[in-house]
C-alpha cells in the first residue's frame, strides 16, 4: 500500500482570511481518512483543493505521486460526492449516473451495462426512468454516490454527504458507505462535522480546527488519548481540569488544581511544574461518599439524569465547576444535595500539554535572559 | 340570523376585498377590458362610403386581411421578429451569463446598463440611432473625416436597420429573464459536471443550456411578440421598406382611415399572441418569468 494523496505545507488565503494553515497529510491507498471539525475550520476547502474547485495559495497536492495543481477539476483522477447532491434536474437517474462514462465516450453498450450493475450495487434499480425530483433524500443520495462511483475513481471525495438525511437513515447510510468502501477499495476523504459519524466509518481521523490539523489518529486513539484540549472537547463528552503537576512518582503525577490535588498517570515528555490539563471521560470518573486517598475534590451532588443504559450524574465543585460521571443504572445514589467526593484511576485519565504553559516558559526565559 | 350572518361576512370579507382590490379592478376594467371589446366591436363593423363606421355586422374585414399584399407583410414580419429574436439570443445570452456569474463589483453597474435604457422613451432613442446613422451623421462624418468613403454610405432604410432598432430596443427583455435564469443556476452542478470529466464546453451543452432554456423561451417570447408590433422602428429607421405586422393596424388607423380593417389586425395580432404564450405555458414556461 502506497500513499496515493499527499498534501505538502499547503495553505490557503481568500483575501487576509487564512483558511488553511501549512497543511500536511498523506493519504494511504484503501484508506478511509475523515476530516472533522466544525463548520469553518478548513474542511472542506482542504477537500475542494484536492477536487480542483479551489488552487492552494501555496504548497503542493500529489495524487498518485503526481503532482495536480496544472489540472484542471475534468482532468483529475478523483471525483465527489456533493453535500447538496448536485443531481442534474433535467437528466433521468439513468442519465445523471452514466454521466461520467458519457464525457469519456464509452460505447452506448457498456455504458448500459456498467450503469445498471451500479443501480444494482447501491439497491436502485427500478429507478433508471425517475428524475432527482422524484427521490427522497436517502434515494438521491446514492445516486450521487453511483454517479461518483461509476468513474472507478482512485480517490472519492465526499463533503458532508449524510448531513441533511435524518438520524436512523444516516445510521444505515453510514454502513453501506463503510461497505461499500471496503468492497471496491477505493480511498474515501470524507468530510464532517459529527463527530459520531467520524468515529464509526474512518480509519484514521485527522480532527481540525482553523485551519490546523489538531491530531491525526485511528478513531480509538482520538477518543482514548488525545493531543490537545480542542481534541479532547470536541470529540465525544469530557471533563476538564487545568492545572499545576506538582510532584512525579512512578510514572504517576499529583496534580494541584484550583479545587485540590489529583492523581493522574503521567508520560514522560511532561515535567515537574508544568502546567497542563486532565481529560476525564464520564464513563471513567467515580464518586465516593467517603473521601479517597490522593483525591482532594469535593463536590455536591446536583442532578441524576436517566439516559437508558446509564445514568448521568451532575456534581458541582467548590467554584462551580459542573462534573459530568456515569454510573450504570440501578446502584445504589447518594442523595441530591449530598456531599461526594469524585476521582478516578490515574491510568484512565488523559494528560495534555497546556498551550498556556509554553507562553509562560517563554516568559520565563526572556525574564532570565 | 342569517341576514345577520351575511351582514358580518360582508364587513369581514366583501369590504375589505372591495376596498383593497376593487379600485384595480375597475382600472383594469376601464383601461384595458373596455377598449379590448371596443376593438373587438369594431373589427366586425362596416364602413359607408363617406368612411364612417357603421355598426352593420360584417366579416369582409377579416377576410381582407388575407389578400396577397398583406400576406406578404406578415411573412416579412415574421421574418424580422425570427431574425431579431436570434440576434437577441446570441448577444444577450453571452452577457446575461457575464453579469449572473461574475463576483465582481461591476455587476451591479453592468446590471444598471440594461435597465437605465427604459428610462428613455424608445421613440426618442430610435431617433438617436437615425442621427447616428443617417447621411449626415457620425459615421458617415468618421467614414468621410478620415476619406475611407467619399459619398456617403446609405445605412437607413434597409431591413436591416430595422432589424438593428429592434434588437436594440428589445435586448433588454432578453438579457433579464435570462439573467434570472442563469443566476438560479446552482454552482455546484457545474462544479459536478466538471468534476465528472466534463470539459467546460460539454457542461454548456449538457447542463448550462438545458437549465436555463426557460429563459431562452421567455426571452424569446418577450422579443417575438414586441416585434412584430414595433412600427415606430420600421417607420423611422426602415423607411416603409420593412414593414412589420405594427404599421399595417397604425396606417389603418391613421392615414387609411379604416378603423374596422385595423382593429381586425388587432385582434390577430392578438390571437397569434395569445396561442403564442399558451405554447410556452404548455411547454411548461413559467408565466412569472414573463412580467419582468
Amino acid at each position: 500500500m502506497g500513499k496515493i494523496v499527499e498534501i505538502e505545507g499547503v495553505n490557503k488565503l481568500y483575501g487576509s482570511n487564512h483558511v488553511v494553515k501549512n497543511l500536511n497529510l498523506s493519504i494511504e491507498e484503501g484508506e478511509f481518512l475523515t476530516l472533522l471539525g466544525s463548520s469553518g475550520c478548513g474542511k472542506t476547502t482542504t477537500l475542494r483543493m484536492i477536487a480542483g474547485f479551489e488552487e492552494p495559495s501555496t504548497g503542493s497536492i500529489k495524487v498518485e505521486g503526481e503532482s495536480i495543481e496544472e489540472k484542471e477539476p475534468f482532468e483529475r483522477n478523483v471525483n465527489t460526492v456533493f453535500q447538496t447532491y448536485a443531481l442534474f434536474p433535467h437528466k433521468t437517474i439513468f442519465d445523471n449516473i452514466a454521466y461520467g462514462l458519457k464525457m469519456k465516450k464509452v460505447p452506448k453498450k457498456e455504458i448500459k451495462e456498467r450503469v445498471l450493475a451500479m443501480m444494482d450495487m447501491v439497491q436502485l434499480n427500478g429507478f433508471e426512468k425517475r428524475y432527482p425530483s422524484q427521490l427522497s433524500g436517502g434515494q438521491k443520495q446514492r445516486v450521487a454516490i453511483a454517479r461518483a462511483l461509476i468513474n472507478r475513481p482512485r480517490v472519492l471525495l465526499l463533503d458532508e454527504p449524510l448531513g441533511a438525511l435524518d438520524l436512523k437513515l444516516r445510521k444505515q447510510m453510514q454502513l453501506e458507505l463503510k461497505r461499500l468502501q471496503k468492497k471496491l477499495n477505493i480511498t474515501f476523504i470524507y468530510v464532517t462535522h459529527d463527530q459520531e459519524e467520524a468515529l464509526t466509518m474512518s480509519d484514521r481521523i485527522a480532527v481540525m480546527n482553523s485551519g490546523v490539523i489538531e491530531q491525526l489518529a485511528t478513531p480509538s486513539e482520538i477518543y482514548e488519548k488525545p493531543k490537545t484540549r480542542f481534541v479532547a472537547t470536541f470529540i465525544g463528552e469530557t471533563n476538564i481540569y487545568d492545572g499545576c503537576i506538582t510532584n512525579i512518582t512512578d510514572g504517576i503525577a499529583t496534580m494541584t488544581l484550583e479545587n485540590g490535588a489529583v492523581k493522574v498517570a503521567c508520560p514522560e515528555d511532561f515535567s515537574l511544574l508544568e502546567y497542563a490539563t486532565i481529560s476525564v471521560r464520564p464513563e471513567k470518573m467515580k464518586f465516593e461518599t467517603k473521601p479517597v486517598d490522593g483525591f482532594e475534590l469535593v463536590a455536591q451532588v446536583k442532578d441524576y439524569v436517566y439516559v437508558g443504559s446509564v445514568l448521568k450524574c451532575i456534581v458541582s465543585l467548590p467554584n462551580g465547576n459542573e462534573l459530568k460521571i456515569e454510573r450504570l443504572a440501578g446502584q445504589e445514589l447518594p442523595p441530591i444535595g449530598s456531599r461526594c467526593y469524585p476521582y478516578w484511576n490515574p491510568e484512565d485519565a488523559v494528560l495534555i500539554h497546556n498551550e498556556s504553559h509554553y507562553i509562560f516558559e517563554q516568559l520565563n526565559s526572556i525574564k532570565l535572559a | 340570523m342569517s341576514r345577520k350572518k351575511s351582514k358580518h361576512e360582508f364587513r369581514a370579507n366583501t369590504l375589505p376585498a372591495m376596498l383593497t382590490v376593487g379600485p384595480v379592478t375597475l382600472i383594469m376594467i376601464l383601461l384595458i377590458a373596455v377598449p379590448l371589446l371596443y376593438v373587438a366591436v369594431m373589427s366586425v363593423c362596416s364602413l359607408d362610403e363617406y368612411y364612417n363606421v357603421t355598426f352593420k355586422f360584417t366579416l369582409s374585414n377579416y377576410t381582407r386581411l388575407l389578400n396577397a399584399d398583406y400576406i406578404k407583410i406578415y411573412i416579412q414580419s415574421i421574418v424580422i421578429a425570427l431574425v431579431t429574436t436570434v440576434l437577441c439570443i446570441l448577444i444577450g445570452y453571452p452577457f446575461a451569463y457575464f453579469i449572473a456569474r461574475t463576483k465582481s463589483k461591476k455587476k451591479k453597474i453592468l446590471y444598471m446598463l440594461v435597465i437605465i435604457p427604459f428610462w428613455t422613451n424608445s421613440l426618442i432613442r430610435i431617433y438617436g440611432w437615425r442621427s447616428f446613422l443617417g447621411t449626415s451623421g457620425w459615421i458617415n462624418s468618421i467614414l468621410q473625416g478620415l476619406h475611407i468613403v467619399n459619398e456617403p454610405v446609405d445605412l437607413l432604410y434597409k431591413q436591416g436597420t430595422t432589424i438593428l432598432g429592434m434588437v436594440y430596443c428589445l435586448i433588454p427583455f432578453m438579457i433579464l429573464p435570462l439573467y434570472t435564469a442563469i443566476e438560479k443556476l446552482d454552482t455546484s452542478l457545474l462544479e459536478a459536471s466538471s468534476d465528472l470529466g466534463a470539459r467546460p464546453s460539454s457542461t454548456f451543452f449538457e447542463v448550462i443550456l438545458p437549465l436555463t432554456s426557460s429563459g431562452i423561451f421567455s426571452g424569446s417570447l418577450m422579443v417575438f411578440i414586441p416585434c412584430l408590433g414595433y412600427f415606430f422602428v420600421s417607420d423611422i429607421l426602415g423607411g416603409g421598406n420593412s414593414d412589420v405586422i405594427g404599421n399595417l393596424i397604425e396606417r389603418q388607423f391613421q392615414s387609411g382611415n379604416n378603423w374596422p380593417l385595423g382593429a381586425a389586425l388587432s385582434i390577430i395580432l392578438i390571437i397569434v399572441t395569445l396561442i403564442l404564450v399558451k405554447i410556452y405555458q404548455k411547454l411548461g414556461g413559467d408565466m412569472d418569468s414573463l412580467g419582468v
